[in-house]
């Protein structure tokens, strides 16, 4: 279980790599790569071209939102393992952004933890996206579509 | 009491944090909000619609009617967007 945020870059082969190393007991690693997509309001017919991003977050409750979502996950399914990477400050078109991972002996709760991660954390934890493009910078509204992703998992598992 | 502003809430009041002395009627976060309101044109502004921004009381989050005292860390932000 662990949970970094940070500015630089992560390397998802490095993270798979050191999450795998030594498991003999896990018979699944799930594990998802968010990128910075290059439209806001991630349309191309609608939306504006993006050239950059900035992730704002409160330093301090970030961390601890992440791991109060991870030991949620943890409570929910049989995890061997959790890991959340976020970073913030300036990102580009096609930066990585986030990662979660979730190990466990069978690959259902691998994959669902993985989605409840993303799910939750996308509404939990205090970062906010604004979007530079050509006609100005503007902040990322909350999405209804996340809020519902997010409230699925309100009564258990879907 | 410290108070930070993040996102749009922070353009607006034009501070990231602030240390504030509230009267100590002052005991929740409606209340702290109404404080808040009346440092600046620009405080004011944040806090128009308040269906779009969101508290945590000591990094947990809290709504209108969660108890605020001195010392606390008190932040306003709008709705998360991360990941």
């Amino acid at each position: 279980m662990a949970v970094r945020v940070q500015r630089e870059d992560f390397d998802p082969g490095a993270e798979l790599e050191r999450f795998s190393s030594g498991k003999t007991s896990v018979g699944g690693i799930c594990l998802f790569v968010g990128l910075v997509r290059d439209y806001a309001g991630h349309d191309p017919a609608s939306g504006a071209a993006v050239n950059a991003m900035t992730l704002e977050h409160y330093p301090g409750m970030t961390e601890r939102q992440l791991e109060a979502i991870e030991a949620e996950a943890r409570q929910r399914w049989p995890l061997d393992d959790t890991l959340v990477i976020h970073r913030f400050g300036r990102l580009e078109p096609g930066e990585r952004i986030v990662l979660v991972a979730a190990s466990s002996a069978h690959r259902d709760a691998a994959f669902e933890a993985c989605r409840f991660l993303m799910d939750w954390l996308k509404t939990k934890a205090p970062f906010w996206k604004v979007e530079h493009t050509p006609e100005g910078d503007a902040w990322v509204e909350a999405k209804q579509s996340d809020d519902a992703a997010a409230s699925r998992w309100d009564k258990g598992t879907p | 009491m410290k108070v930070l502003y993040f996102a749009w809430l922070k353009a607006k009041t034009g501070v990231g944090e602030e240390d504030v002395a509230p009267p100590a009627e002052v005991a929740t976060v409606g209340q702290l909000v109404a404080f808040l309101k009346t440092r600046s044109p620009g405080h004011a502004a944040a806090f128009e619609v308040m269906s779009t921004v969101r508290v945590a009381v000591n990094q947990d989050y809290g709504n209108l009617d969660t108890p605020v005292k001195a010392g606390d860390e008190v932040a306003f932000f709008p709705p998360v967007t991360g990941g």
